[in-house]
């Protein structure tokens, strides 16, 4: 029998420091609830805005894999492995932080906001080398069906990363439905709903709710109305 | 009131301050650091340390020795792996960690 969580919009964290107003679906900072603490691999799921001309400053990470998905706006990014990029709507970053990385990320617009996810997963091995990459994602490929942005596996869709996790985007006409096959055994999926209506097998999501389902092979996704959803699979761990 | 020893040991110097600079943050607890296995023995055996945060670069071999020592001297010591480096992640794996729900 599955087993599932669901983390209404209106209950995460919220930190609003002026420039970054962030949402947070587990514990964060200054957020600190020993119920939201992880799902699974899934570490961190913020949902940020950040204001025109601000950013994070030059900072330090290690051993994890951060993927950070920008849904408004362009995101400079530069780090202590040389890399300055600018990551724009429709594409996915990911560093795998390894030995320890320094990187700053910046909204260089002087009057668009930027809107980002900003995700971690703990990572299988510690202590890699650091890495960076980013794709271009093409938004036809997931009208309707589910687009692969994400795996373990150099070779595949989508960037990979350090850990048996699957990520997914979909953009679903209201009345689409399709069904959802797990990848691994043990592994668990995290419902992100970025905008509209849908349903897990028989849950609702609204805009912004997060729902986990794990202890199941698969579920059926619904579009109650125009919606667009991010399915991130990670191992549940012990 | 005493403030909470913890002990942050990471081979990354300048993450290594990063951790310790966020950890005293909190003005209930205070960091000692330590970049190799010799000097957070040492500190170890010197100081009574509630909790030990391992950072990263530490390898398996390390991670054991030090964890071994730090049981034999301490049965009851909590120890954990920090994630992320002095990110967001620190205080409430710290807070996981004092109340026993985390720990290696």
């Amino acid at each position: 029998m599955a087993q599932t969580v669901l983390h209404k919009a209106e209950t995460r964290g919220h930190a609003n420091h002026g420039w970054l107003n962030s949402y947070h679906t587990f514990s964060f900072a200054n957020y600190y609830n020993p119920e939201r603490m992880h799902f699974g691999a899934l570490r961190v799921l913020n949902d940020d805005t950040v204001d025109p001309g601000m950013g994070f400053g030059k900072h330090p990470h290690d051993n994890m894999e951060i993927i950070s998905i920008p849904l408004e706006g362009d995101l400079e990014h530069k780090d202590s492995m040389n890399n300055v990029a600018v990551i724009k709507n429709g594409d996915i970053q990911v560093m795998s932080a390894g030995t320890g990385v320094f990187h700053s990320e910046y909204n260089k617009d002087r009057e668009q906001r930027v809107k980002f996810l900003q995700i971690w997963v703990f990572p299988d091995k510690k202590n890699v080398e650091p890495r960076y990459d980013q794709i271009t994602l093409s938004a036809d490929d997931r009208h309707n069906k589910l687009q692969q942005i994400l795996s373990p596996n150099p070779d595949d869709a989508g960037v990979w990363i350090h850990q048996n996790a699957w990520f997914h985007l979909g953009k679903f006409d209201k009345g689409v439905n399709t069904e959802y096959n797990l990848k691994a055994k043990g592994n668990g999926v995290y419902v992100f709903n970025l905008s509209g209506d849908i349903k897990i097998n028989d849950q609702l999501l609204n805009t912004r709710d997060g729902y986990g389902i794990w202890d199941t092979d698969k579920f059926t996704i619904t579009a109650e109305t125009d919606a667009e959803f991010l399915l991130m699979e990670v191992p549940m761990l012990s | 009131m005493d403030k909470i020893q913890i002990l942050v040991i990471g081979r990354h110097p300048e993450i290594l301050q990063t951790v310790i600079r966020l950890v005293n943050n909190n003005p209930e607890w205070n960091a000692t650091g330590c970049a190799t296995d010799i000097e957070a023995i040492a500190a170890f055996k010197l100081q009574s340390f509630r909790l030990v945060l391992l950072g990263g670069g530490i390898e398996k071999e390390s991670e054991d020795i030090l964890c071994d020592t730090f049981r034999s001297i301490n049965q009851q010591i909590t120890i954990i792996q920090h994630y992320g480096g002095g990110s967001g992640l620190l205080s409430a794996e710290i807070y996981e960690a004092l109340q026993g729900r985390i720990a290696l």
